[in-house]
């Protein structure tokens, strides 16, 4: 297959304006951790690989400006030293597919949406893309947003270009917003709860003085005796242990609480945000009213599922064996009874190419979505069918 | 009056008693508005050297009303502006000679709330503050406080993406919406987002909010609503000019401290301040920090300590803390009443709303200072310093002619500059009419194109607001245009709505 690697902004127009000319398709890579993603699909690979680099860290000002290509982990080493983290926890999923880490590029991660387990309180990508720079489907250079952190000039572009998976255009630059990485960070624990209570105690803990940072939940299965559930206390010592103090007494009817070492809470929170470990040949994200995520996992109880909670209940990681389109069906109506979604992350080539990967859009917001991706990309030169089935007559 | 509005329609204007009957046969009785003395109360916002009647207003009560007048006025070519309590500082609420005001103020309650899931569901014409007071007995508040917070409705700050002093730690709106009840132009009714995070497909949620009532009429708003923090503590500290100030804000941040908020006033914002409300601020200091830090006692204490030790290095000559509510309230006050206290000293003010890199803050300041001389033009200055955005504040008087004019000019001066730094035109306030001529200074045609085709992605016919936010009317189809080779559209088999 074709895969052009593009040096500069101007080498991705030119390769944008060659597909326009022969009707060729672009996917834009970055590490590509993602490729396996969505239905299976044909297309001219551009590679955002040699469009890496820093162009602009201030620390004080909470503000870096990368290339795209940039790989995740140079970047998070780099805030990393500075004390600094992406507050919205992306992380790598090619593990998830089998794939080495280390793939996951910055602009990959943020045009794929990813936000861990602090999603919950700190936000998504979306809430710390500041402004880019881009290559639209019309072959033209341009910028949206700034590089300070507060600013409401003009249309909220970044906003559409976090998640997009690729689809309006290919970022060449970020600029995102860092914040100071907590001094202290601990995980305390309760175990032995059920997916109710542990809903019940985590919406407690959420909406408390406590103010923890995360709180998900893994239930008891072959490796795990007992379920868990992990609440994260994050900022400077002193508060960090007056707020661990509150939680025992706020959740005293739930059960006791433990402190857990770095290692063990590390190797939980891996787990629950980001579904490491998490066997079968399918697997499903849930994104629901937290309220709601008992009820949806009681719902696919029939179809043995392996399960983990974040957000609070918010995302529900869910593998199963069931490969067949019957099992996918009943996921989303039970994402869809919840008053939520369900996206499909990881399947067989023959499932993707008969459920689509995301939850399908009510037809006016899908339509409306579509006249919003014709408007940066008029061809569809990066309309690659990765989120599209195949219809007969469509 | 510098900035020019499109040419009315005079074949709409004919049509004024026929459009007004049609429209109150969708929202009947007080719900049409067309006796001009009642429609003199809608004809600025608060943006006020920009005044202009609209044509009519229509005051809906139900979605379906917004739905069909919407519809109508597509159908037959009238412009509809949307309106919330019409405190935009920017004008982007400014009506139009020949546009429907289509306002949202019967749009007044809340739906419903949900504390496990710490979520409200609103009408956009419930206010700010409004959110705040019916979760407050639960403990809970809404976090983004614009200091018109007892005015402005959610929708307008959808619109606007209104911040507040508290947004450098809590986020802008858009980082507290979950979800809206969106109308489009043509009457089409969608939902975007909802009571969960990340909702699949393109974040329209994301665009919508801060997009000044130009992509959709708001009709219901899902908001994140928190626990309101166990305590909060301020410290106020004098400085004896503004760099050290900034440097102080530089080390706070620097050290890993995002305090609930940091403000920043020059010494004449402080004085017209304490002449206002007597609450005790320093007068013989060149710049003075209000920070808030909040949450458990003994975070606040630590935190406060860390602070007044940081303020200490960087040469803070004054210092005080907070010992209870009342005294932090004190010094707020000063703060949130800066703008009608400066409003004693000069019959008129002018306030700016640009972000810069903090970094620059000397240097922008100095500018400011010597383009103040030149204009001949008084300015005081707020700042949220935690984020850089700067609220100038520029003193004239209207009724001396050609003063308003300087103070535009003056303003724009400072716009430039704020871009020129590296900064933004608006921060919190919007373009508007305001800054909309000054676009072109911080975005390329390319760029603004770009934005204008999402407006057609939504609204076509560019009936809603038109005029602002972008300085070039271009038809959609225009924008449309590409050059496509030897004739041919590639991919004809994609669908094209
Ligand atoms: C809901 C959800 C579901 C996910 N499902 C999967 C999954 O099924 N498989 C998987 O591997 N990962 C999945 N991820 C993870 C995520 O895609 C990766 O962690 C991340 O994108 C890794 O970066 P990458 O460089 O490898 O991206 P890639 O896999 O190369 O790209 C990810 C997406 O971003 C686009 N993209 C990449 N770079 C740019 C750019 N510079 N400008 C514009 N668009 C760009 C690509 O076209 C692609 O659509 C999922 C994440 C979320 C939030
Ligand atoms: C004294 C004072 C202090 C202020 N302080 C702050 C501050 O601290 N922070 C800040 O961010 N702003 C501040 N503002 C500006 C202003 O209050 C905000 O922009 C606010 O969000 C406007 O809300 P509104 O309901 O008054 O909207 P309006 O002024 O009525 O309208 C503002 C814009 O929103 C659109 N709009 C309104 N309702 C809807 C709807 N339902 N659907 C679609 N579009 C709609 C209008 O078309 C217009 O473009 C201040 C204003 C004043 C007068």
């Amino acid at each position: 297959m074709d895969m052009i690697i593009p040096g500069s902004a101007q080498d991705l127009c030119d390769a944008v304006a060659d597909a326009l000319r022969e009707g060729a398709r672009l996917e834009i890579r970055g590490g590509g951790s993602k490729a396996a993603f969505g239905a299976p699909r044909d297309a001219r690979i551009v590679s955002m690989a040699a469009m890496a680099g820093v162009i602009d860290y201030d620390p004080a000002e909470l503000v870096l400006t990368v290339r795209a290509g940039t790989p995740l982990a140079d970047v998070e080493a780099l805030v990393a030293g500075e004390q600094q983290m992406l507050a919205f926890e992306p992380f790598d999923h090619g593990p998830l597919f089998g794939a080495p880490a280390g793939a996951a590029t910055i602009g990959g991660v943020v045009a794929a949406g990813v936000a861990g387990s602090r999603r919950v309180t700190a936000g998504g990508a979306r809430d710390h893309l500041l402004g880019f720079t881009a290559v639209s489907g019309r072959g033209e250079t341009f910028v949206a947003g700034a590089r300070v952190v507060k600013n409401v000039t003009g249309y909220d572009l970044p906003k559409l270009m976090a998640g997009s998976w690729g689809r309006i255009g290919a970022m060449t630059e970020l600029t995102l917003k860092v914040l100071p990485r907590p001094r202290m960070a601990v995980t305390v624990a309760i175990e032995g709860l059920d997916c109710c209570a542990a809903h019940a105690a985590m919406a407690r803990a959420l909406g408390s003085h406590a103010d923890v940072s995360a709180a998900a939940h893994v239930p008891k299965g072959p490796d795990r005796a007992r379920a868990i559930t992990l609440f994260r206390l994050a900022g400077f010592p002193p508060s960090v242990e007056a707020r661990a103090a509150v939680l025992p007494v706020l959740l005293a009817d739930h059960g006791a609480l433990r402190r857990l070492d770095t290692t063990e809470a590390a190797a939980l929170w891996h787990t629950a945000g980001a579904a490491a470990g998490l066997a079968g040949a399918v697997l499903w994200r849930l994104h629901l009213p937290p309220a709601a995520a008992p009820g949806a996992v009681a719902a696919l109880e029939p179809f043995g599922p392996r399960w983990s909670l974040d957000w609070g209940g918010g995302l529900v990681w869910l593998a199963l064996d069931d490969e067949t389109p019957a099992a996918a069906e009943q996921v989303r109506a039970a994402a869809a009874a919840a008053e939520g979604e369900a996206m499909l992350v990881r399947a067989p080539a023959s499932l993707r190419a008969v459920v689509p990967a995301q939850h399908p859009r009510a037809p006016l917001v899908a339509a409306l979505e579509e006249r919003v991706r014709r408007a940066f990309d008029p061809a569809g030169v990066f309309e690659i069918g990765r989120f599209e089935i195949a219809r007969s007559g469509g | 009056m510098s900035i020019l509005m499109p040419d009315p329609d005079q074949a709409v204007l004919a049509r004024r008693a026929g459009i007004a009957e049609a429209l109150r046969g969708i929202v009947p009785g007080e719900g049409v508005i067309d006796d001009p003395d009642a429609l003199r109360p809608y004809e600025s916002d608060g943006l006020t050297a920009y005044r202009q009647p609209p044509m009519l207003v229509v005051l809906p009560e139900t979605v379906e009303q917004v739905s069909a007048v919407l519809r109508w006025c597509h159908a037959e070519g009238v412009k509809v502006v949307p309106r919330g309590s019409g405190t935009s500082l920017s004008g982007g609420a400014l009506p139009l000679a020949d546009a429907v005001l289509l306002g949202m103020g019967k749009f007044k309650r809340v739906l419903a709330i949900d504390y496990d899931d710490r979520v409200a569901v609103v009408q956009p014409g419930v206010t700010n503050l409004a959110i705040t007071q019916t979760v407050e007995e639960r403990g809970f508040y809404y976090a983004p406080d614009p200091s018109s917070q007892i005015a402005c409705s959610i929708g307008g700050n959808v619109a606007e993406n209104a911040g507040g002093v508290h947004c450098l730690k809590y986020g802008l709106t858009t980082n507290n919406v979950l979800g809206v009840e969106l109308v489009l132009m043509d009457g089409e009714i969608v939902r975007l987002g909802g009571r969960h995070l990340d909702p699949c497909g393109l974040d329209l949620l994301g665009v919508i909010v801060g997009s000044e009532g130009l992509l959709g009429v708001v009709t219901e708003v899902t908001v994140r609503i928190l626990p309101k923090p166990e305590s909060a503590r301020a410290v106020l500290v004098g400085f004896p000019d503004p760099e050290s100030a900034g440097a102080c804000v530089a080390q706070v941040i620097a050290e890993g401290i995002i305090p609930a908020g940091m403000e920043m006033m020059d010494r004449t914002a402080i004085h017209a301040a304490e002449a206002f409300v007597n609450v005790g601020y320093p007068l013989d200091v060149g710049a003075l920090l209000i920070v808030e830090v909040d949450g458990p006692a003994a975070e606040c204490d630590y935190l406060i300590e860390e602070i007044a030790r940081i303020a200490g290095a960087n040469g803070a000559v004054t210092s005080r803390t907070s010992t209870d509510e009342r005294e932090r309230m004190a010094f707020w006050a000063g703060r949130k009443a800066a703008f009608p206290a400066v409003g004693r000293i000069s019959p008129d003010y002018y306030c700016m709303d640009g972000t810069i890199p903090r970094r620059r803050l000397p240097e922008v300041l100095r500018r400011m200072e010597q383009l103040s001389v030149d204009y001949g033009l008084g300015v005081a200055n707020v700042f949220h310093a935690g984020d850089g955005n700067l609220h100038p504040l520029i003193l004239y008087d209207a009724n001396k002619p050609g003063e308003l004019e300087r103070a535009e000019a003056f303003g724009n001066d400072i716009l430039r500059l704020c871009v020129e730094v590296g900064g933004v035109l608006t921060g919190e306030h919007g373009v508007g009419i305001e800054k909309r001529d000054l676009m072109p200074v911080m975005f390329s045609e390319t760029d603004l194109q770009q934005q204008q085709r999402v407006k057609c992605a939504f609204d076509p016919k560019l009936l809603l607001n038109p005029g602002k936010v972008f300085p070039t009317l271009h038809r959609c189809a225009e924008l449309g245009r590409m050059h496509v080779h030897a004739g041919q559209v590639p991919f004809p088999e994609l669908p094209r709505f």
